[in-house]
């Protein structure tokens, strides 16, 4: 097998019946254990390419390689793959009718046939990491906005995935809270996760991406180490945007 | 004097009445006659009995057809664009069938179709409570559909999603992630719909089903004088909804108070 975890072939995806082309033609790809960190003006369709890779967004065209099976196949069980990949929303999207403990275990017990006991223990340790372990019974709406992502991140991984995908974890977060999410991510990546992130943070882009892709118009435009698109962008187009937001 | 079976008012009030203060004999002798002669008041309470019972069912059969129906809408509407071929055509047929209930269900009043379900498609029957229930059951399935799907679509779509990205299909989704969240979220407006309901089986005595309503109309017309047959009928009607608002005013109060 290739080192190649997703794989994205000529993907696209239009809106209202082709008027709207948010992804038009993008070959990526992520390597096991790769950060890889997708920035890009708003509109450039980077969400949508991270959505897609779980096909929470179904694309109207190309493939999505996930260890080497195409999961746009009509035939692929696309809910086996999902446990795989970890997701990260901007809102969080936590349950708040469930407790913190219940929201993590919840997918384990119903689709890993996980034990409580297993699920609950596996789930303590994970908040133990992010240091919110005497939330274990609050609700989501007793946590700050900081807490309540780092609790979407370690009920994300509470499933074991081979990915993490990061739709723009810190955009809802107040400024003093974007920090102690950076840090999870920072830690997790350190571990050697594969981690694909949207994002505006470019501190940490450009300290932990293994690979930076720019995004533009749907398409990607350039991609390199961060070194290379933070310095030494070649596209005017990149140049534009990194002059604007640095 | 006793009177005798085949007589539906008795020719003077007892004793018991006639001693006390004049100027109350007149109404003593309605009360008792809508009342007690006769053991008239088992005839409320069997009609508070059947009013219940027949509320009590169908509300059941309302809140079990309301969820399906309301499932099959909200299934269609969110993914009919993105289905293909025989599961789509399924759901479709479905959600077709369910736009003919509601619309026929409230489009046509209630009296309407409790007759049509007596005396046309159970007219073999003699069973009023059920036939009565199924049918206050039918129409109420169409209201609580209804209301149910304003709250499966007042859940933000990130619930969802977040409930797929886990692995959940739809379905389970919407068992373990929208559905208690929505129902939550409907609760009070579905205990009010209990009260309307219950007022509004008041005319199942159209098809001779003896309920509070039809308690009262029977001993009024033995007694010609429907006084206090009738505001016995509204009393218990009136004590009966203050009774459940009073329940819905505290689970409201302890829904807002719990985590939401």
């Amino acid at each position: 097998m290739s080192a190649e975890i997703i794989q994205t072939i000529a993907l696209q995806k239009h809106f209202g019946g082709g008027d709207i082309k948010a992804l038009n033609g993008v070959n990526a790809s992520v390597k096991k254990g790769e950060v890889v960190v997708v920035i890009g003006p708003s509109g450039s369709g980077k969400s949508t390419f991270l959505r897609c890779l779980n096909l929470l967004e179904l694309p109207t065209g190309g493939q999505v390689l996930f260890e080497g099976m195409d999961i746009t196949d009509k035939k692929a069980n696309i809910n086996l793959h999902r446990q795989k990949m970890g997701m990260v929303f901007q809102h969080f999207n936590l349950f708040p009718h469930m407790t913190i403990l219940r929201n993590m275990t919840l997918a384990p017990i119903k689709l890993l046939k996980k034990s409580q006991a297993d699920a609950e223990a596996k789930a303590k340790a994970l908040l133990e990491r992010v240091g919110l372990s005497d939330r274990a019974n609050a609700y989501p709406s007793q946590l700050s906005g900081g807490q309540k992502q780092r609790i979407a991140i370690v009920r994300a991984l509470c499933m074991d995935p081979e990915v993490m995908l990061f739709d723009e974890p810190t955009s809802a977060l107040d400024p003093e809270m974007v920090g102690e999410v950076l840090e999870v991510m920072k830690e997790l990546a350190k571990e050697g996760m594969t981690m694909v992130v949207v994002t505006h943070e470019m501190g940490f882009a450009r300290e932990m991406a293994d690979r930076v892709i720019f995004m533009a118009d749907g398409k990607i435009v350039e991609e390199g180490t961060p070194e290379q698109i933070f310095t030494a962008p070649r596209q005017p187009r990149t140049q534009d945007f990194l002059a604007k937001v640095l | 004097m006793r009177p005798s079976a085949s007589q539906s008012w008795p020719l003077e009030a007892p004793d018991w009445i006639l001693n006390g203060p004049e100027w109350l004999n007149d109404l003593g002798y309605d009360f008792y006659k809508s009342f007690v002669f006769d053991n008239r008041y088992q005839m409320y309470i069997k009609g508070l009995g059947n009013t219940l019972l027949l509320t009590l069912l169908a509300l059941l059969i309302g809140v079990a057809l309301g969820v399906v129906i309301s499932l099959i809408r909200v299934s269609w509407d969110k993914n009919h664009t993105e289905m293909q071929g025989p599961g789509k055509f399924f759901l479709g047929f479905f959600n077709a069938l369910a736009k003919v209930y509601l619309t026929v269900i409230r489009g046509t009043p209630a009296v309407v179709q409790l007759m049509i379900m007596y005396f046309v498609i159970f007219a073999s029957s003699r069973n009023k409570v059920m036939v009565a229930a199924l049918s206050f059951g039918i129409n109420s399935g169409a209201y609580v559909a209804e209301i149910i799907r304003g709250g499966i679509m007042s859940i933000d779509t990130g619930q969802m999603e977040a409930g797929r990205s886990l692995g959940f299909g739809y379905v389970a989704t919407m068992r373990y992630i929208i559905l208690p969240q929505a129902f939550k979220a409907v609760l009070p407006t579905l205990a009010n719909e209990f009260i309307v309901l219950l007022k509004e089986t008041a005319v199942a005595g159209y098809v001779g089903l003896t309920d509070v309503t039809y308690a009262g109309n029977i001993i009024g017309g033995n007694c010609y004088d429907y006084l206090f047959p009738l505001l016995m009928s509204a009393l218990i009607y009136l004590i009966l909804v203050m009774f459940f608002t009073f329940l819905v005013g505290k689970l409201e109060r302890r829904l807002r108070s719990s985590e939401r």
